[in-house]
Formats: C-alpha cells, sequence, structure tokens
C-alpha cells in the first residue's frame, strides 16, 4: 500500500523512481548549486565568481569554511533576518570571534563599517566592508533553549521556536567543534542600544533590503544561526530569511596597507599587522 | 649573492624605533633582563576586609598581585571577593564545576536581565541560559562584563608591540584553567570585578578609573557548584588597577541567614 495518495513506494524501483522525482524542485530557503545559478545575485558581483549562494530559512542555520580574501554578503530582504554569527580561524579553531575585543579595542559598541571582527590572538579575522543597517548587535547574543523556553513555550531546534545555542552547537559539530568551541557571537540586523542607566532600549531592525559586506582576512569557518534575538519585544517567535552570497576574484583581497581601512586606527593598523604576519609565516 | 625580497604589499613601510635599551652594566656584566614584576606601592593602602555575609568561613585565601586562583564555590555558599587595595580588577570566569562545558555567558547574563551591567540581584547565567551565582551583595555602583580580559595579544592592539612581554588576564585564565582541564576554547567574555567601563550614548566604551577603593566587597551566591578562575589583574597600561596592580582575598563561607535575592533559576 502508498504511504502516501500521490506516490508509488511499494517496491524499491517505485521506491527509487519517486524519490528522483522529488530533485530540481526549489523552496524559498534552500542553497543554489552551482553558487553562479543564485537566482539573487547581488548587481555588483560577476555570477561566476560566487561560491557560496542560500537563503537560509527562518529558524534555520548554515556553515561554511571561507578562503582568506573570500566577500561575504548578508542581506535582509524582509527586515526580520537576524544573523546570529561566529568565525574562527579554519586552520587553528581555537582562535575564534572574540566578542570582548571586538567591542573594546575599537574604543567601539556598536558594529558598523569599518569594524574589525577580532579574535582573542589579537587578529583581524573578517573586516565589515559595507552596512546599510546599522542595527547590528554584540551585547546580547543568540538564545539560549531556556530564554526560548521562558519566552515562546517551546525551544527545540526542531520545533517552531529553535535557540540560536542548540542551532550554533549543530552546525560546530560538523566542524568537530563541541559545545565548549561555540563562544559569545554577534548579530547582524537586529540589536540594542545602551540607555544612560545601562538598560538596553530595543533597536530592532532598520527594514526591509539591508545588507553588511564583510571580507575574509583569515581562511575561516562562518557559522550563522537565523533566529530572533532575545530581546526581540514581541511575543510571536518572529524571523525571516537570510540571504547569503559569497564571491572570490582576483581583485577580491584581504585588507593590505593599500586599503584606507588598514590605517584606520592605530588599533586596527596594529591587528592588520598581526594578521598579515600570520598570514606570511604560513604562506596563505 | 643576496635576495632581495619585493613584497610591497606584504611589508608595509614602518619606521621601527631602535630599542634603547642595554643589558650590560658600566662595566659590561650582563644583568638580567627579565621585566620586574607589578608589586603594589609601599604607601598603598590596604583593606583587607570581612566577609560580606554572616556565617562560617570554609575557606579564606590571598591571592597575589597580577597572579591567579581558583576554587570551587559549592551551592548555597558565598564567596566574597575584597578589593584590598582598591581598584583592582579581578578577571573572573566561572564553570559549572561538574561540566565545564557549560560556562558563564556575559551575554546571557545581559540579554536576560536587559542591561549592561553587573549589579546587586544580577544572576550570573551560563551559556545554557542558567544560573551559576547570583550577586547577594556589592559595594560598588555597577560591575563590568563588557571589558573582556587583557592578554599579551590584544595589549599588542591597544598599546603597541612593544608590550608584549607583559604578563595579561588571558594567560592567567590558561594557567589556572590548566589545572581544571580546560583550555583555549573555554576562555570566553568574563567579568572584570572592580573594573569601571561605561558605554556612551554614541557606543563608544573604554576602560577608565575606577570606583572602588579599599576593601570594597562583592558577594556571589553559588546557585549550583560553580568552579571560579580569578586573575589579579596584571596589565600595567590602564587604569583598571590605577597601575598598581594590588592583592584581593577570595573567602567563602556558608550563610547563616536567608539572603535577600532568590535566584529565578
Amino acid at each position: 500500500m502508498a504511504l502516501a495518495a500521490d506516490h508509488s513506494t511499494d517496491t524499491v524501483l517505485n521506491a527509487r523512481a519517486d524519490a528522483r522525482a522529488q530533485g530540481g524542485q526549489v523552496s524559498d530557503w534552500m542553497p543554489y548549486l552551482p553558487a553562479s545559478t543564485s537566482p539573487f545575485c547581488p548587481e555588483d558581483v560577476t555570477a561566476d565568481s560566487l561560491t557560496w549562494a542560500e537563503t537560509v530559512a527562518p529558524g534555520g542555520y548554515t556553515h561554511k569554511v571561507l578562503a582568506r580574501g573570500t566577500r561575504l554578503r548578508l542581506e535582509d530582504p524582509t527586515g526580520e533576518a537576524c544573523a546570529h554569527t561566529v568565525l574562527y580561524n579554519a586552520l587553528e579553531p581555537a582562535e575564534r570571534l572574540n566578542v570582548a575585543d571586538t567591542q573594546k579595542i575599537p574604543w567601539q559598541a556598536y558594529l558598523g563599517t569599518g569594524h574589525p571582527l577580532l579574535s582573542g590572538d589579537g587578529r583581524v579575522l573578517a573586516t565589515i566592508l559595507t552596512d546599510t543597517s546599522g542595527r547590528h548587535d554584540a551585547f546580547c547574543g543568540t538564545s539560549t533553549a531556556a530564554w526560548n523556553a521562558l519566552r515562546y513555550g517551546t525551544a527545540l531546534p526542531e520545533g517552531p521556536a529553535p535557540a540560536g545555542r542548540d542551532l550554533f552547537v549543530k552546525a560546530a559539530a560538523k566542524h568537530g567543534l563541541g559545545p565548549a568551541d561555540v563562544p559569545p557571537s554577534v548579530s547582524f540586523f537586529q540589536g540594542v542600544r545602551v540607555a544612560a542607566d545601562g538598560s538596553f532600549d530595543w533597536a530592532g531592525s532598520s527594514g526591509a533590503g539591508t545588507a553588511v559586506e564583510l571580507v575574509a582576512e583569515l581562511p575561516l569557518i562562518v557559522l550563522i544561526a537565523n533566529v530572533p534575538h532575545p530581546r526581540d519585544p514581541r511575543p510571536e517567535y518572529v524571523v525571516g530569511p537570510l540571504r547569503v552570497h559569497a564571491w572570490r576574484t582576483p581583485e577580491t583581497n584581504p585588507t593590505t596597507p593599500a586599503d584606507e581601512r588598514f590605517d584606520a586606527s592605530p588599533e586596527v593598523r596594529r591587528a592588520y599587522l598581526n594578521t598579515l604576519d600570520y598570514a606570511e609565516a604560513r604562506a596563505l | 649573492m643576496t635576495t632581495t625580497i619585493d613584497n610591497p604589499v606584504m611589508r608595509p613601510v614602518t619606521t621601527v624605533p631602535v630599542p634603547t635599551t642595554t643589558y650590560l652594566t658600566p662595566d659590561g656584566q650582563l644583568v638580567s633582563s627579565v621585566p620586574v614584576g607589578a608589586s603594589y606601592s609601599d604607601d598603598t593602602p590596604l583593606d583587607w576586609g570581612e566577609p560580606l555575609v554572616s556565617g562560617a568561613v570554609v575557606l579564606d585565601e590571598q591571592l597575589a598581585p597580577r597572579a591567579s586562583w581558583s576554587g570551587v564555590v559549592r551551592a548555597g555558599q558565598v564567596l566574597t571577593i575584597v578589593d584590598v587595595g582598591g581598584n583592582q580588577s579581578g578577571d573572573c570566569l566561572l564553570y559549572n564545576a561538574q561540566h565545564t562545558d557549560e560556562r558563564y555567558s556575559a551575554q546571557d547574563t545581559l540579554a536576560w536581565q536587559n542591561s549592561a551591567y553587573i549589579r546587586t540581584g544580577t544572576v550570573l547565567r551560563s551559556n545554557l541560559g542558567r544560573a551559576l551565582m547570583t550577586v547577594v551583595d556589592n559595594e560598588i555602583d555597577r560591575q563590568d562584563t563588557i571589558g573582556g580580559a587583557c592578554s599579551r595579544e590584544s595589549n599588542t592592539l591597544r598599546y603597541g608591540h612593544h608590550v608584549m612581554y607583559h604578563h595579561g588576564c588571558r594567560e592567567n585564565f590558561l594557567t589556572e584553567g590548566a589545572k581544571h582541564g580546560l583550555g583555549m576554547r573555554d576562555i570566553v567574555s568574563n567579568i572584570n570585578w572592580f573594573m569601571n567601563v561605561p558605554i556612551e550614548e554614541d557606543g563608544a566604551l573604554g576602560i577608565v578609573d575606577g570606583m572602588s577603593a579599599p576593601g570594597k566587597r562583592v558577594a556571589l551566591r553559588a546557585e549550583i557548584d560553580t568552579l571560579v578562575l580569578i586573575s589579579n589583574c596584571p596589565q600595567m597600561n590602564n587604569p583598571c588597577n590605577d597601575f598598581n596592580p594590588t592583592p584581593l582575598r577570595m573567602i567563602v563561607s556558608e550563610p547563616d541567614t536567608d539572603l535577600e535575592y532568590e535566584a529565578d533559576v
């Protein structure tokens, strides 16, 4: 007996034909392979140079290893995406995003154009090249199962209100990393601002159609969880799709002394020097 | 034959001043080049304090300037940290003593309470959102958990490559954590007891003059058995310790009264 009305799976051959007939379908959230087939290739990018193209589902996650010098663009088509992000040095994942240094070293808590995403080892993992959102956050991190259970009554990663940390743990595991390897994260497109008394004011999103573009200063493991910001005040679990595109061309180098941002501040200059020193020694 | 490396992209032109240090005495003898450790100045007022809560003291230790400390505070016990010399940053990490993959999360602590600072009543939460410890008493206005720990590497960004030889809190954490099987991956954003990091309206932030003083204290009640790592900050380039690293005192006691603050575990 067929298990579903429109499917004939009573024999192996029929099951195979049935499974194969499902190939080639599209959904609203999926990776586009090869990346050059992305229906959402950024206007200023040649499709053939794309190395990663994906629409991440609301409540979903993704991860990728990117070469040094790769450009990574995150887009929020609906104004409801929230890209919780963690970066690692792909060669030595004990080196990873350090949120405290990312806020402290540039003397600036809010992420924006030119902001370096620093590791705990005095190097720049990625630099924010452009930003049309300005609502990012490095204070609150992502959600935990305990938080989502309190907020939404459910938090299972396979359920309707997955928590960001649980998704990070899954993504990290696929790179041989354990729960202890998931550090504090940053979120793009949704955030808070600190009031005079220290309390957080919800800034939320700046609306549909914003994007942030990063350059990988080292080979990176990128983990992204697309879930509501933990301070999103709405009682419903609201999150929209997230577009991810990465590309590489002969011109997409990591930051060099020829770039204006190299000398943006004494602190960032020394961070780039440390990064170049590491990259040169490892022949990257 | 000489080989000229011509790679202007990878080799920024910089002027590196020649160090003026000499390692020889006038009569040609080699002297130690190990930098002398910071120790507090002779006229530093010291107040060793007492536990903030009444009860039987089960542990009482002095933590030297620049050194590290660790201990397990059992559920229900209270750890009093005394800022003996004033404005000494006690960089602090917390772990579930039974399962150290669960550890302090600055971001969960702040997001949960919707505030950027730690104050009396703050529940110090783990990366699973659970209560590790609760601040049951606190003698300064606010405590920092944004500024992170200093390290050899971050010191090079902040102050220049000439300070690479300085000892840092991250190094203390690694040394102390190794005693408990913890390593690089276990170091996350930490608490800085007695350090002052205001965040201004435009997002500017920095470590500024402290609000503490000799003898100021904070008291933490453990909600579960908690492994506590402390780095008594060796930093000598910012005002977190008034450029004068001083001791801390760590006191664990069994409180004999009910404490006001209830952790919503």
